[in-house]
């Protein structure tokens, strides 16, 4: 065992953690968006593979990555505005909307992409080293060796750190996710905002697919995302709704897939079933954590969350 | 009135499926008549069809007793597993040369305690720590697929598997006993069973007047002076039990072994079972056995037509769509009128 | 405000209100229980539009077309649930109304800005503390503040004392007056008349919908305010049925024991003071108060749905503090609670559902597991006939029922079991005049067969025409008892106003 665990293995496997897990941090953030504004989208994981079929497809028919990226975003974009209209414009259980979604989202994505099954994307985003700082040791490699998917979800993680806690409009964001009645006291259009986030995150979550189907997993296979899009739904509630720690989560994910495949080739011994609960465990451990009152102010859910606003329920 | 909008629900979205087949160019009549033709047109169909129905009505079943508490139990498929996982392990381990009527009795009460205990996790963590059971369920659905993963590929392994991942072959004291020469087994007598034993627990008992008016209206009940946490505990496990159960019939009926992909997401499909079926019982029997129609006659036109069997989801999904929506809609009219 | 009128369905709250208050003034608005005071402040406040009217600042005539434009346009309301995000600071929820453009949070220049009108306007207020950390009275004061930062220069208050511990309702008072001064304007509801006598400047009287009276401390006292307040005229008191002879039946036994209880309201902050109440076997007592005096947290209390913190409550002799609801409802106690389709009535079920709730688990309901479908029905089906209940079927949904057939049909469950003890609260609230008459008689068969009645009710007529005695609680004390016969409306507005000594 330990003449496998060299620090150039641990290295490569982190590094192949930041590759695997930017698709699941594209999701996440975008889940975490959501939840932020008050809505519970279970249906992430059928957007997801919505987007990585619009990616896959709108690329080899285009014949460019970034065209394939675009179309991953509009399609997660549609999908997720049936959900915002069901659950912010008629208040319907969202619950149910979102496992109808993933449900429908898989039906359509397999259906539509019968024909491309298998067909290799003319161009993918590859491995683009950043001059300069891919030299750093260590560091360099797991971070600015990466596609430019990888560091475009990075410089997400950071924007939206910025905008959740910096600006105006991640106040009214956590305004309306905490407390839509007094948002809407102050003239904050809650359903609007809503229905706006709801949407923002399922194309973040469309371009999740595509970071699959355009970068760690080339081409199209029905199913591909394998249940990332319910880890990205854990990933949120484990990274306490905060955007930094969505990221390490993600890699955290990405790694546990990357070891994982790394130390089976390698002939490790199979006990790794219990490794990959450990992140579901963590969650439910985080998730008693964010609900009990004691702890609820260090990490804690949006107060409003899952529930849907009238302006008749004011007083 | 709600069964008219299911009813409409159902319509809608064939039509809207046929219009994305249309666009897709394909003839929507010819592929709805496939489908069709392959569920229920011949026997063979029936057979399979039945066979699908099972485990969708036992644990769509199990989530409708919980979504009538407002317990939303999305863990259905975990619960599923542990059954699976009880029942396995009591047929090759514990009791592995126990005759038939004995073995078989065994392993029902080894699936229903198996999803049970996994159902009583969550119930248990949101009585006490008020911790959203939609999210613990969820999580441990993938801890149940973990655990039976590693125990195929681990301490129950089959020796003679040639590797191919699954525990070695159950007793045939423990085989369900099939309908003739198909593979329609005993499971879906015990769906049936299940279905009228619950019906008459929720129309005809205390307990069942209890849980639906801790799901309608928590205040009332606690006023009534309900026992609201025992309740929910009992209510979660029996979810738990029925989806158990399905487990069990799954890897006793037809698999005869415990394997990979013992479901294809019956756990989750059954919440379609149990939202469409309008959380009654019978409407379960029914809803479950169209879903598995539809998803015999999408099997089956893949292999005829040469299309994917994934309309099969996609109808459904858009089944609920409208359902969703229509179920606001009557509920807006009806507080338009009152109010 | 001019000619304001407004009415909801068929009752009509505001009727040709004339209101107008000055710069640099306080003016209290004060009535008792639905006299419409609420509802023509939430039209100035821009909640509502007026059917008929129109609102004028200066002079010139103005339009909300929301609560937030309205504060735009100078008039801020604060209302009795506060609009504040917990886990935010004070400057960042001031920040969320700041309709501004501009990306930055800037909450250092709010801290700042807030700091500076807080020591202008005598508002102490620490910009950077966290709303969940505040008590009720900061966070009163917060939302004052947030109004005058974003503008507003018309305050109006919706019984702002309501929730605050006598310091800091004097210390609201002194703010309210300090801010007057600096030349805002200041409104504020109340029924409190020492607070309105000391704090404001002048004071209108809305009783059903129309301002009676406008004066000033220094032409009245509380007791004039009280009588313009409940007082009826010659004719209103003709039509109402407290002329019709009581049956002097002569009470029983104490069934209802109270003495010396004391218990929390929701916030945390002391409902009722100790104390002492009997109801006998008989008799009707009635409660009078303006609404928020503790008469929910008295029948709570009284049906175990919440703790007394002291005291002692014996029904029928039998000691029955702080018992389970369930175990307080088989000794013998009826309850009809304020919010029917919250607490009493399941709204998604059938009538027979809704009829067994209290009696599911016994026989003939029920014999061991199972449900008596038919004897269910049976039951249904006397309770229907009996309190003539109007509804399609046994298995119509209680919430397609009207109001009244709703509370006819609790009512009906309630006293299906010859209760000892009725615990009824607002029983006509939201009932049609049919059904109003229906409960009345029920409610007298009951006193007639020798039920004890705890009648807590706004409506002074309903307590008048139904009561033995009524007692009046004011700030969780019972201020006065007296008999209800020729009992004089005008004193008891003046008990329910906290004019007088409460009785120890």
């Amino acid at each position: 065992m330990t003449d496998i665990l060299t620090p150039a293995f641990i290295v490569s496997v982190l590094a192949a953690a930041v590759a695997a897990g930017t698709a699941i941090l594209f999701a996440c953030l975008g889940e975490l968006i959501t939840e932020r504004a008050g809505v519970l989208n279970l249906g992430i994981e059928g957007i997801m593979l919505m987007g990585a079929l619009a990616g896959a497809g709108a690329c080899i028919w285009s014949g460019n990555a970034w065209v394939g990226a675009a179309v991953a975003l509009v399609a997660g974009a549609a999908m997720a505005s049936m959900h915002a209209l069901l659950c912010v414009g008629l208040r319907a259980n969202q619950v149910v909307s979102g496992l109808a979604l993933t449900i429908f989202g898989g039906g359509l994505s397999a259906f539509l992409g019968r024909d491309i099954v298998g067909v290799r994307p003319p161009s993918v985003f590859r491995r683009i080293d950043i001059p300069v700082l891919a030299d750093i040791p260590v560091l360099g490699r797991i971070f600015f060796q990466q596609s430019a998917l990888s560091y475009l979800s990075l410089v997400l993680v950071a924007f939206f750190w910025w905008y959740i806690y910096r600006t105006r409009a991640g106040l009214r964001l956590r305004a309306i996710g905490e407390r839509p009645e007094a948002a809407d006291a102050m003239g904050v259009d809650v359903a609007r905002l809503r229905a706006l986030y709801v949407i923002a995150g399922g194309a973040l979550a469309g371009l999740g697919g595509a970071a699959l189907s355009l970068g760690t997993n080339p081409g199209w296979t029905e199913g591909m995302t394998a249940g990332r899009g319910w880890i990205a739904v854990a990933l949120v509630i484990f990274a306490a709704w905060n955007p930094a720690r969505a990221a390490v989560g993600a890699y955290l994910f990405g790694g546990v897939e990357a070891g994982q495949f790394r130390l089976q080739t390698a002939g490790v011994d199979v006990s790794s079933f219990f490794l990959n609960m450990l992140p579901y465990l963590f969650t439910i451990l985080v998730l008693v954590l964010s609900t009990r009152e004691s702890t609820r102010r260090v990490f804690g859910a949006p107060a409003a969350l899952g529930r849907a606003y009238t302006r008749e329920d004011r007083g | 009135m709600t069964a008219l909008v299911t009813g409409l629900s159902f319509l809608l979205a064939l039509f809207v499926g046929g219009i994305v087949l249309f666009l897709a160019g394909e003839n929507p009549l010819e592929v709805y008549g496939a489908m069709f033709y392959g569920a229920l047109g011949t026997w063979n169909g029936v057979a399979e069809t039945l066979v699908k129905t099972t485990p969708l009505l036992l644990a769509g079943l199990g989530v409708a007793v919980a979504f009538r508490m407002q317990l939303w139990n999305i863990g259905a498929e975990g619960q599923l597993y542990w059954g699976a996982i009880f029942a396995t392990g009591l047929a090759l381990f514990v009791i592995p040369g126990a005759p038939g009527w004995v073995m078989v009795p065994a392993m029902v009460g080894a699936g229903l305690l198996g999803g049970a205990l996994w159902g009583l996790i969550p119930g248990a963590l949101l009585a006490w720590f008020g911790a959203s059971e939609i999210i613990t369920s969820l999580m441990l659905n993938y801890v149940a697929i973990l655990a039976s993963e590693f125990l195929i590929h681990g301490p129950w392994r089959n020796p003679q598997g040639f590797g191919f991942p699954g525990t070695p072959s159950l007793p045939t004291a423990g085989w369900l006993a099939n309908l003739g020469t198909t593979r329609v087994h005993l499971g879906l007598l015990f769906g049936l069973l299940a279905a009228l034993i619950l019906w008459i627990m929720l129309r005809r008992t205390r307990w069942g007047y209890e849980i639906g008016v801790m799901g309608e209206n928590p205040r009332a009940a606690h006023y009534a002076g309900m026992p609201t946490k025992r309740t929910i505990l009992l209510v979660m496990a029996l979810s738990g039990a029925l989806a158990g159960l399905a487990g069990m019939s799954e890897v006793a009926g037809i698999g005869h072994q415990l394997q990979r992909n013992l479901s294809p997401g019956y756990g989750y499909a059954a919440i379609i079972v149990a939202w469409l079926g309008r959380l009654h019982p019978f409407g379960a029997v029914l809803v479950a056995f169209l879903l598995a129609a539809l998803t015999v006659g999408g099997d089956q036109i893949q292999m005829s037509l040469g299309l994917p069997s994934a309309i099969a989801p996609m109808l459904q999904g858009t089944i609920l769509f409208f359902l969703l929506g229509g179920d606001v809609l009557t509920r807006y009219r009806i507080t338009r009128v009152m109010g | 405000m001019r000619a304001i009128s407004k009415r909801f369905g068929p009752v009509v709250a505001n009727d040709q209100v004339d209101f107008e208050a000055s710069w640099g003034e306080v003016h209290a608005l004060v009535g008792e229980n639905g006299a419409g005071k609420s509802t023509l402040m939430s039209i100035l406040a821009g909640l509502y539009r007026p059917d008929s009217g129109r609102v004028e600042i200066d002079g010139l005539p103005v339009r909300f077309r929301s609560p937030r434009d309205a504060i735009t346009q100078g008039i801020g309301m604060v209302y009795q649930h506060y609009m504040l995000v917990e886990p935010f600071t004070v400057a960042e929820n001031v920040v969320l109304g700041e309709q501004r453009r501009g990306v930055d949070l800037q909450t250092m220049r709010v801290e700042r800005e807030l700091t500076e009108l807080s020591h202008r306007y005598g508002v102490g207020v620490d910009p950077r503390a966290k709303i969940w950390q505040l008590s009720v009275g900061e966070q009163q004061r917060v939302e004052i503040l947030r109004l005058l930062y974003l503008g507003a220069r018309i305050l109006v208050l919706d019984e702002p004392t309501a929730v605050l511990t006598p310091q800091e309702a004097r210390s609201l008072i002194q703010t309210l007056r300090g801010i007057a001064e600096q030349g805002f304007s200041v409104v504020f509801i109340s029924h409190k008349l020492d607070e309105v006598m000391e704090v404001a400047d002048r004071i209108s009287i809305l009783r059903r919908g129309k301002i009676v009276a406008t004066t000033t401390p220094e032409e009245t006292d509380r007791r004039t305010l009280a009588r313009l307040m409940v007082g009826r005229e010659l004719a209103e008191l003709v039509e109402h049925p407290a002329d019709e002879p009581h049956e002097t039946v002569l009470p029983g036994e104490a069934v209802l024991e109270l003495r010396g209880v004391s218990a929390l309201g929701e916030k945390g902050l002391p409902a009722l003071h100790n104390v002492d109440l009997e109801v006998h076997a008989g008799e009707t007592l009635g409660i009078a108060g303006v609404a928020g005096n503790g008469q929910r947290e008295l029948a709570e209390v009284v049906t175990g749905l919440r703790r007394a913190t002291d005291g002692t409550i014996r029904i029928d002799g039998r000691p029955m503090i702080n018992m389970p609801a369930a175990e307080i409802a088989r000794a013998g106690v009826a309850h009809i609670p304020e919010d029917r389709l919250a607490t009493g009535l399941i709204g998604g079920m059938d009538l027979s559902e809704n009829a067994i709730l209290r009696n599911y688990a016994e026989p003939p309901l029920c014999s061991g597991p199972f449900l008596s479908n038919k004897a269910i029905a049976a039951f249904t089906d006397r309770l229907i006939t009996d309190h003539d209940v109007k509804a399609p079927g046994r298995w119509a949904k209680v919430h397609t029922l009207s109001g009244g057939n709703q509370q006819k049909l609790l009512l009906a469950r309630e006293l299906a079991g010859q209760p000892r003890l009725i615990v009824a609260v607002h029983p006509t609230r939201g009932v049609d005049v049919g059904a109003t008459e229906a409960i009345h008689a029920a409610l007298r068969d009951q006193r007639e067969r020798g039920a004890a009645t705890l009648l807590i009710s706004e409506d002074l007529d309903e307590l008048l025409a139904l009561s033995d005695r009524i007692a009046v609680l004011f700030d969780g004390r019972v201020m006065g008892m007296l008999p209800a016969l020729g009992a004089d409306p005008e004193e008891i507005g003046l008990l329910m106003t906290g004019v007088g000594s409460p009785e120890s």
